[in-house]
């Protein structure tokens, strides 16, 4: 095992061709807000992005940069004082404008979600194979014997060891890295084409975080489901994600495949947050990290949000809201560095 | 927040009395045979069985002065546990700590209240390891005046302390923990710590609920203030990069046992153990075209209250033989080097494992 | 260490504007005046309160002057604004002389459980193991009763007046209120601030004041609060039963009491009473809920 642990074999990331008919979810222009006694907060303003069938798109960010929002909003999960405008089409399905009553079968069959803490997700009062089966047969018709029979091989599929007794588990039967299995095997349960995973692996213990990612990474592949992601570790981004969106303050400020944003990186905040984020080797330096913190959303500053942090920024950046700028190979970032004028390079330099 | 710059420089002298006792050489914590048993009841409400979780069994190490020992180890290894057995929030059950030269507890050496002065820590939960009832200023002045400072110097105090971690004493002094972020929070809390002017500062994951721009941030602050106030760290995490960054020796823990310590570069170039080798290698790659291909370890860590014989991590192993389900190993110095103790018999000579190296 | 590390800490501008520091109190004010139900709760307690202690100066009439004329007369009878009770006396100058004593009786047993609950259940909460057992396992045998049974009980065991009701209100209310006391505080000391402090070598003592009790203040006064109601209607109860005062004193329990054998005759006049002690424990709910809402910190 422990020559087989320090190997690492080279998977480059694989080109997702970008076929209209192959895509699966489009967002544009999304935003949220959420209303509130104090006023309301704006928690996304504009995200854009597409999806297609197969892929994995990782959402990169920090708290309250509103990754875990989007991943929602694409189920319409959002508390009652949430308010959704702009377009989210998934599957062919307008999910902004669909009644709740409609969302329902869609919920758990086209596209099913996985959370940070399993026992979310997991009934208590109930027996694993009890929650696999009941959702087989509500959702797929399926038997009582064949729903059984299916629940077993889904275990199987997620790979948990000695499945036939782990159906009769309850959940707090279970270890952490068991639970997380449970729950990927229940979400799997009805061949969604869409995985919605908000950061499924966080809570996990290092050597068991791992074990889950491959897995994940293993199931997606077989099952040719597309996967929107949610972490902050860009690490965890790197081994499992095509494609990575960089959320800050409710913007996607930069998308890209996973190579070109960990090789080079274009928005002033996605190389500052490679910079500060402590890797090996790194003993004994002063870290570069980026000064204050990431800005209240109920009170957003003026222009870009990550402006008044910024190193590059300039009297332009404080002033307008970059748009985004689409770039070859298929990258996109909000900056007005990248922008299609040169406007940056004329702006003056902010005073201090 | 630009205070900082004129404040940070300047350091006043102590308002508590502590003294370098034993001398630059003598370590500054000896712990020897650490063990904390919690008692549980399994089965049912009538005859259920009595038997305990070992979170720390049985656990020897040293830090040196103005070292900073970084511990790392899954969740229920019983890294907290330790980290509350240092300075007595939790009874011991049995073991000794030595801090520079004197016995905790015991006649003739150094009290518990007298160690918790000079031992200081700084949990994860930034938010819930302050009063939320108490401004910011009057949580780092508590310690201090509970010790008989004078209220007033101890709020001065306070203050000046708050521009030494970077927050701006005028805007924050007054505020609410609800009123702060996270980083500011982490900020507080350090700042609270620092307020018992400790000589030894117990980080429990101190930096881990934080964003990875503000973590980064936190780390420095720390670097400074080690150099500042010449501290000694222990500091414990999951997370092994911010470990190998910050630590100068690094001590592995499994189910409330030390299995390597180590100096960070020899244990991180040359991991002995094979759960410190599997630990290493569970490490995302940061490499999108070298993802890892293989978990190093299948499975959870078993159950605290149901531990194998033996050598506790044999079920996980791949190394596992015969003999390290009968005999549990003992930490013993590597034969080549004699500062890097392992807790494995295919690495120690005359274990009886078919990897032993040669007597 | 030198300066470059130092301007890494402090931010090069600000990222956002700070908001003002604002005091706990302040925050707790702010968020009441944006909640206008807790408000007028707030304003009739108050107008019930200021009514009861300056009943002599506004009430209409003298509540005990009895007229065999005007007996059970309707509301809104020239000189009676409320009309009168089956014995001709004025109904609004009842009521009001009336609530020194309902309120009384209402506040104070609340005032007193929650001094010995909180107290106790402080203990139990802060020291656990055997003063936890004892303590609680204890209050557990007064919660075997049902709180109306054990007022009617122990009141009848003392026989009526109103200071015995005041005792058997008290002896009811203690459980609940140690038992909220003692589950906050044990949720209190198991947070870290409180291990903190304790790692810092402070007096239990001082752990407490500062630490602990703060913390558990809150939600036994809201729960108290919510308790004066149920006060109320558990000592109008005994009036009513006969356990509390005695006529001719003016209580809203005695009044619904002695009005009941009119409620064929004069209806309107019979639920009056029940009317008050509606709106009052309604408005020390209400109030109490609104309350629990604005203090909360994390709002």
């Amino acid at each position: 095992m422990m020559s087989r642990s320090a190997r690492q074999a080279a998977t480059p990331a694989p080109e997702a061709p970008a076929m209209p008919q192959n895509r699966l979810v489009t967002v544009e222009d999304l935003n949220v807000r959420f209303l509130s006694r104090d006023g309301d907060v704006s928690i996304l303003n504009g995200v854009n992005f597409t999806l297609d069938r197969g892929e994995v798109l990782c959402l990169l960010g920090e708290s309250g940069s509103g990754k875990s929002v989007t991943l929602r909003a694409l189920m319409r999960l959002l508390p009652g004082n949430a308010r959704i405008s702009g377009r989210l089409e998934v599957d062919g399905h307008d999910i902004a404008a669909m009644k709740e009553r409609q969302l329902r079968p869609l919920r758990g069959s086209t596209v099913a979600m996985i959370f940070q803490e399993p026992m979310t997700a997991l009934d208590p009062v109930f027996t694993i194979g009890q929650q696999i089966t009941e959702t087989l047969r509500a959702h797929k018709g399926l038997s009582g014997g064949a729903a059984r029979k299916r629940a077993l091989e889904l275990l199987e599929l997620v790979q948990i060891p000695n499945a036939p007794a782990r159906l009769k588990a309850y959940p707090h039967e279970l270890s952490g890295g068991l639970r997380q299995r449970a729950m990927i095997a229940l979400a799997l349960s009805c061949d969604p084409k869409l995985l919605l995973a908000d950061e499924p692996t966080t809570a996990l213990d290092a050597t068991v975080q791992i074990q889950v990612l491959l897995l994940l990474r293993e199931l997606q592949k077989e099952l040719g489901m597309a996967t929107v992601f949610v972490t902050h570790d860009i690490g965890v981004a790197c081994e499992i994600a095509d494609r990575v969106g960089v959320m800050y303050a409710g913007r996607l400020v930069e998308g890209a495949d996973v190579g070109r944003i960990i090789k080079e990186p274009l928005h002033p905040y996605t190389s500052a947050l490679m910079r500060s984020t402590v890797h090996a080797g790194m003993r004994g330096q002063v870290l570069d990290s980026i000064p204050g913190a990431p800005p209240d959303l109920a009170a957003l500053p003026p222009g870009c949000a990550f402006a008044p942090r910024c190193q590059s920024a300039r009297s332009l950046c404080v002033q307008d809201e970059p748009g985004s700028t689409s770039l070859p190979a298929g990258r996109t970032v909000r900056c007005h560095i990248h922008g299609a004028e040169a406007a940056w390079r004329t702006s003056p330099p902010l005073a201090e | 927040m630009t205070d900082t710059l004129s404040l940070a420089p300047k350091t006043s002298p102590r308002t508590l009395p502590v003294d370098d006792r034993g001398g630059p050489r003598q370590p500054m914590l000896i712990v020897e045979d650490l063990k904390k048993h919690f008692p549980i009841k399994t089965g049912g409400a009538f005859g259920g069985l009595r038997t305990s979780v070992k979170a720390v069994d049985g656990v020897n190490f040293t830090v040196a002065k103005r070292e900073t020992l970084g511990v790392v180890g899954e969740s229920g290894c019983g890294k907290s546990t330790m980290a509350r057995l240092l300075s007595h929030l939790i009874t011991p059950d049995t073991g000794s700590i030595i801090f520079d030269g004197e016995k905790v507890g015991a006649s003739g050496g150094i009290s518990v209240r007298d160690l918790r002065r000079q031992m200081q820590m700084v949990f994860q939960d930034s938010y819930s390891s302050l009063n939320p009832r108490l401004p910011i200023v009057d949580s780092i002045a508590f310690g201090p005046k509970a010790n008989g400072v004078k209220g007033s110097v101890a709020r001065a105090r306070a203050e000046e302390i708050l521009g030494l971690v970077g927050l701006n004493p005028r805007q924050f002094a007054r505020r609410y923990p609800h009123q702060l972020s996270g980083g500011q929070r982490q900020r507080v809390n350090i700042a609270r710590a620092l307020a018992m002017e400790p000589r030894l500062v117990v980080l429990d994951e101190a930096v881990s609920a934080l964003d990875k721009s503000v973590e980064a941030q936190v780390l420095n602050l720390l670097a400074r203030l080690k150099e500042q106030f010449e501290l000694t760290y222990i500091f414990i995490s999951h997370d092994l990069n911010v470990v190998q960054y910050i630590s100068d020796r690094v001590l592995v823990m499994y189910l409330g046992q030390v299995v390597e310590i180590g100096e960070v570069d020899e244990l991180y170039a040359r991991p002995s153990h094979p759960y410190t080798e599997a630990l290493l290698s569970s490490r995302p790659s940061m490499d999108p075209a070298r993802r890892r291909t293989e978990p190093p370890l299948a499975g959870d860590p078993p159950n605290p209250v149901n531990l194998p014989s033996g050598c506790r991590f044999r079920t996980r192993c791949a190394l596992a033989e015969e003999v390290c389900a009968k005999v549990a190993p003992v930490l013993t110095p590597l034969p080549d080097s004699p500062t890097h103790p392992v807790a494995c018999h295919a690495r120690q000579p005359g274990a009886g494992h078919s990897l032993s190296p040669a007597a | 260490m030198t300066d470059a590390t130092v301007t890494t800490i402090a931010p090069a501008r600000p990222a956002a504007p700070v908001t003002p520091a604002q005091g706990y109190w302040g925050g707790v004010a702010k968020r009441l005046r944006r909640d206008p139900l807790t408000l007028i709760c707030l304003g009739v307690i108050l107008a019930i309160v200021l009514a009861a202690v300056f009943a002599p100066l506004i009430s209409p009439a003298d509540p005990y002057k009895t007229s065999m004329m005007a007996r059970l007369k309707p509301v809104g009878t020239p000189g009676h604004f409320l009309g009168t009770d089956e014995l001709g006396r004025d109904m609004l100058a009842r009521l009001i002389y009336g609530g020194r004593i309902s309120l009384f009786t209402g506040v104070t047993p609340v005032v007193l459980a929650t001094l010995i609950g909180g107290v106790l259940g402080l203990a139990a909460g802060f020291f656990g193991g055997l003063v936890n057992t004892t303590i609680m396992r204890t209050m557990d045998v007064f919660y075997a009763f049902p709180s109306v049974l054990l007022a009617v009980a122990i009141s009848g065991a003392l026989g009526a007046g109103l200071l015995n009701v005041l005792i058997a209100l008290t002896v009811v209310f203690i459980p609940p209120i140690c038992r909220i006391a003692e589950s906050v505080t044990t949720q209190a000391r198991a947070e870290d601030y409180v291990e903190a402090a304790r790692a810092t070598g402070a007096a239990t003592w001082r752990i407490i004041t500062v630490h602990v009790l703060p913390n558990v203040m809150g939600p036994v006064f809201i729960y108290a609060s919510s308790l004066i109601s149920v006060s109320i209607v558990i000592a109008s109860g005994l009036s009513f039963l006969g356990l509390g005062v005695s006529p001719p004193q003016a209580d809203w329990g005695l009044m619904l009491n002695t009005l009941r054998q009119s409620i064929y005759i004069a209806p309107g006049q019979a639920v009056i009473p029940g009317i008050m002690i509606f709106i009052t424990s309604m408005c020390f709910n209400l109030m109490s809920d609104g309350l629990r809402g604005a203090m909360d910190v994390k709002e």
